[in-house]
């Protein structure tokens, strides 16, 4: 038994209990100080992750790579960004309770057993560890019916997934006589063919992670969510989450069900191209930004999938820039809008936008930065992320993922335009002003989204190295 | 699957052996069941959680099934671990619950419509 492997997550885990403990037994109020702990937690686990060595634990349960501290640092950064963007806006809103942070803390610790699950088990643990807290930071603000209903609706298409999830292991448990994904890739290797059973547990359980990564036909959920949640709820449910069930699912495909890629590529392509339109169209109409973004983040799910439907070693490279790089681009945007608030009033239309590029420049151009990185245009981040994906699908002779790519990514710079058109070119009154925390995260993400192309290098060898050790 | 066994009284009956393939049947059945409650269900929140209960239990009675055939006890411990999670899922959603009832004073599934989707 190897303890000493998962020291991340057993700090984490004690971190938390002793959060609980700090936020019950006091008199006064220790939310801000409990903030700060859990902020510090996450670095510390980030540090030890960065040290962590390589090998499995826990009879095969638990593995450590480079796939899972790529994946884990931009877990861990995610969370602690969705943290710093809250705090404040948490002040504000009343919410300021210690419950939040003690909540993504937990999320984490379940994303970070995600990552590193070797095994059915730890992969239910993992997710159901993240799952629950996001039905219960969903309807965090329990004073708003909107909050409650996303919560509601949240934990009952969760609860399905789960479900189809659970029911697709069981399957392949059956038919491949093992938990451990090994010993899955072991059956499914197997020269006498694979069973029909496990095919079938294997599409249960892409349909339940493509819940989870709302990629269509399972998005449904999200915009409402989206919209219903508080803004920097949503703002943490579209980063690190996102991360961890796509890196989950890369996991799951490329590992245990590696030898099965002819069985799961026609799915993942269908749920890329599904996604990329869907992502495109009906976010045009949208007026309130949340509801953009969920759309938004359905298209950019479409296109990091893409990665992993050509099936390939340079796609799942593309697959790891392109989540990387829409994680920090996603919570600057969100980032921002957090910060638009009038006279203490939250605020949540495209057309509140406007008139910040005369009252707050540097925000205006910082939401300009991210969302013509998002749109894909040279030499901001995203660009990069979109070629790395795209070049995977030429590569690999998919021609119609890398055109429907392109066009899509040209329909979607419409409405990403016309946020930046809404913000520089119509009237407005200026907002309050902005937080330190939320300037210090603006700053941060807008300095990667603008200058990644100069340094892209460490980034690419880190994706390299991860997809070494995950195709092996 | 079926077998000739002495009766008490003597005699010979045919006599079903209960199989693999039983238990799944019934636990695919079950996994319906509780998919279809939650689609078709017109009526109340509650009923949504008593289906999801019901998913989580014909997978539990898939893992067992299959763990007493493969003569391997992980089935069992997963089908433990899972009882422990449906647990706690069913404490959030009925927390879940509590407070869109407060803020809506319904939970007809008709009204959850507030957020257009």
């Amino acid at each position: 038994m190897n303890w000493t492997l998962v020291l991340p997550e057993l700090v984490l885990a004690t971190a938390g209990l002793a959060a609980l403990v700090a936020g019950v037994l006091p008199r006064r109020d220790t939310s801000f100080a409990i903030n700060m702990g859990v902020f510090g937690a996450m670095l510390l686990a980030a540090v030890l992750v960065l040290a962590q060595p390589e090998g499995t634990a826990f009879a095969g349960q638990y593995v450590s790579d480079d796939f899972t501290r790529f994946m884990k640092l931009l877990v861990l950064a995610g969370a602690a960004l969705g943290l710093l963007v809250a705090m404040d806006w948490n002040v504000k809103e009343g919410l300021s309770k210690f419950e939040f942070p003690l909540l993504l803390l937990f999320s984490s610790l379940g994303m970070m057993v995600m990552v590193s699950a070797n095994d059915l088990i730890a992969l239910y643990l993992g997710l159901e560890l993240l799952s629950l807290s996001l039905y219960v930071i969903a309807a965090f603000n329990r004073d708003s019916e909107r909050s409650a209903e996303a919560g509601l609706k949240y934990f009952i298409l969760g609860s399905l997934a789960s479900g189809l999830l659970l029911y697709g292991a069981s399957l392949v448990y059956g038919f491949a006589g093992s938990t451990n994904f090994d010993r899955i890739a072991d059956a499914v290797g197997a020269t006498e063919g694979v069973p029909f059973g496990l095919v079938v547990g294997l599409v249960f359980v892409l349909a339940a992670l493509a819940f989870k990564v709302s990629a269509v036909p399972f998005h449904m959920w999200t915009p409402d969510v989206y919209e219903g949640a508080p803004t920097p709820v949503t703002a943490f449910f579209a980063s690190a989450p996102k991360v961890a069930a796509i890196a989950l699912l890369t996991r799951v495909a490329a590992g245990p069900f590696g030898e099965l890629v002819d069985q799961w590529q026609q799915v993942l392509i269908l749920a890329s191209l599904g996604s990329m339109i869907l992502g495109a169209l009906a976010a045009i109409g949208q007026r309130n930004i949340k509801r953009l973004m969920a759309y938004s983040s359905i298209g950019h799910v479409g296109y990091a999938l893409m990665g992993l439907a050509v099936g390939s070693d340079l796609g799942i490279r593309g697959l790891l820039l392109y989540m990387a790089i829409y994680l920090f681009t996603n919570v600057g945007a969100f980032a921002v809008l957090v910060a638009m608030r009038r006279n203490g009033r939250a605020l949540e239309g495209i057309d509140d936008l406007a008139g910040l590029g005369k009252s707050d420049p540097a925000m205006a151009l910082a939401m300009t930065v991210f969302m013509l990185s998002m749109a894909g245009i040279p030499p901001l981040a995203g660009f990069f992320g979109k070629l790395y994906v795209f070049l995977a699908a030429v590569y690999g002779g998919y021609w119609v993922l890398a055109v429907v790519g392109v066009l899509t990514s040209a329909v979607s710079a419409y409405y990403y335009l016309r946020v930046i058109k809404v913000m520089y070119f119509d009237a407005g009154d200026a907002f309050d002003a902005r937080p330190t925390s939320i300037s210090v995260v603006l700053a941060g993400t807008g300095l990667f989204t603008v200058f990644f192309f100069a340094f892209p290098a460490p980034f690419l060898a880190a994706a390299q190295a991860a997809v070494a050790a995950l195709v092996g | 699957m079926t077998t000739t066994t002495t009766t008490m009284a003597g005699g010979t009956t045919e006599m079903l052996t209960i199989g693999l393939g039983h238990y799944l049947t019934v636990s695919a059945i079950l996994f319906v069941l509780g998919v279809l409650g939650i689609f078709l269900n017109r009526k109340n929140v509650i009923v949504i959680l008593m289906s999801i209960e019901l998913l989580l239990l014909s997978v539990n009675l898939n893992m067992v099934a299959f763990s007493s055939a493969l003569q391997d006890l992980t089935g069992q411990v997963f089908a433990l671990f899972v009882l422990t999670v449906a647990a706690a899922e069913a404490a959030i959603g009925l927390a879940i619950v509590v407070i869109y009832f407060r803020n809506r004073g319904s939970i007809e599934v008709e009204d959850i419509s507030t957020l257009k989707g």
